[in-house]
């Protein structure tokens, strides 16, 4: 993407920018459907069925296959509707923490205490 | 001419929902965040707030990334709450105030911010949960609201600055509202944290520390940074010091420090509580 404005580079961050925005639309409109019982129910009984309906690329229904939440931030997934879709298989924020940051949940539970002292 | 009494400005996450349905208040993880409530609660009950101008982000419940607006401000008469995807129990409308929420638009608009009107607008757990700790289980809620939405899901995000200024004209548009009516305003979000990448659980206690002592003194502090900045410093959902900030401006003259608390965790999040009182 052609732009005049040069990106602030932060670390293990990608800020949900128009590049990522263009990228990712399919992918967080299914995600948003989430917050619907009955779409949940209809993503659990047929994944790839459901997928086609948003028309997901290769590279966004393999990052749903695979449950990475970096994968699907890489395919341009914004983390509020993909928290959507981490609930359906009940996993809260400190298990998307871990598994983004590469460790247990209780090792992430045990920084974010020591970040506190 | 209605008065500004104050401000709350407080965190929130999904998980305190999650805490009071589970009635675990005294549990000693949460403890040290609820105990914070009981002082800005006697506050509110000495000053007697009529209505909550609430500022606060929604997280992909009622807008989408098809129409995003940077400011949004609701005209209903009743707001609904609705699941966010992860079925917790749906909590009962909360009542607006259509004359204020209608002078707010137009004062607003005249002040030349473009701001979106939304006669129907679903509210999420930033606009729930600060309702919910600061009036616990009263039903109705008893004091009517009016939402002002901050877009932090689609960047770009607007400046600290641009919020300030947001915030100023909030507060003179209130002041002018003919009305007997007391108006708190409340600012949902932070503090530091940050969601996703390799860099979630990132929490920065020295930078909200600081943040929290300018905000009263000197809250043009923060409007040094940019959103890039404030990503850095504060983490990916850390720039929701933004609607602490906007509520702050919207205080008029003077501000008292009345209650503060802090505590690192509560979920990925460092939670914040300020009450300032307008002398």
């Amino acid at each position: 993407m052609k732009t005049s404005r040069a990106k602030h580079q932060i670390a293990g961050t990608t800020v949900f920018d128009g590049e990522q925005a263009r990228k990712g639309y399919a992918l967080n409109k299914m995600c948003f459907s989430f917050n619907s019982a009955q779409n949940r129910a209809e993503f659990l009984q047929d994944e790839p069925a459901y997928c086609d309906k948003y028309s997901l690329n290769d590279e966004q229904r393999a990052a749903i296959a695979s449950r990475d939440v970096l994968r699907l931030l890489a395919a341009g997934g914004n983390i509020y509707y993909l928290a959507k879709f981490a609930g359906i298989f009940g996993l809260d924020m400190q298990e998307i923490g871990a598994q983004q940051s590469g460790i247990s949940k209780d090792a992430f539970k045990a920084a974010l205490i020591e970040a506190g002292k | 001419m209605a008065t500004i009494v104050g401000s709350v400005t407080t965190s929130h996450v999904p998980a305190i929902g999650r805490a009071i349905a589970q009635n675990l208040q005294q549990d000693p993880y949460w403890q040290p965040f609820f105990a914070g409530f009981p002082p800005a609660r006697e506050w509110l009950a000495r000053v007697k707030p009529d209505i909550a101008v609430l500022i606060y982000n929604d997280h992909g419940l009622n807008f989408f990334l098809d129409k995003m607006p940077t400011f949004a401000v609701g005209a209903a008469a009743q707001y609904h709450n609705a699941d966010e995807g992860w079925g917790l129990p749906t909590l009962p409308p909360y009542v607006g105030d259509l004359d204020l929420s209608w002078h707010l638009i137009e004062s607003l608009v005249a002040e030349e911010f473009d701001i979106t009107s939304c006669q129907e607008m679903l509210v999420d757990h930033a606009f729930t949960l600060p309702l919910e700790l600061l009036w616990p289980g009263q039903r109705p809620c008893p004091v009517r609201t009016v939402p002002v939405c901050i877009n932090t899901v689609q960047f770009p995000l607007p400046s600290a600055a641009r919020c300030f200024k947001l915030g100023l004209a909030i507060g003179r548009a209130i002041e002018s509202w003919d009305s007997a009516a007391r108006v708190v305003l409340i600012g949902s979000g932070g503090l530091s944290h940050q969601l996703d990448g390799q860099r979630a659980g990132f929490i920065n206690k020295e930078f909200d520390l600081l943040f929290m002592e300018k905000l009263t003194s000197d809250p043009l502090w923060v409007t040094r940074y940019s959103i890039a900045d404030l990503v850095e410093l504060t983490g990916t959902q850390g720039v929701e010091l933004l609607m602490w900030l906007t509520a702050r401006g919207a205080l008029p003259g003077e501000v008292s420090l009345v209650h503060a608390n802090y505590h690192v965790p509560i979920s990925n999040t460092a939670s914040g509580l300020m009450v300032m009182e307008v002398v």
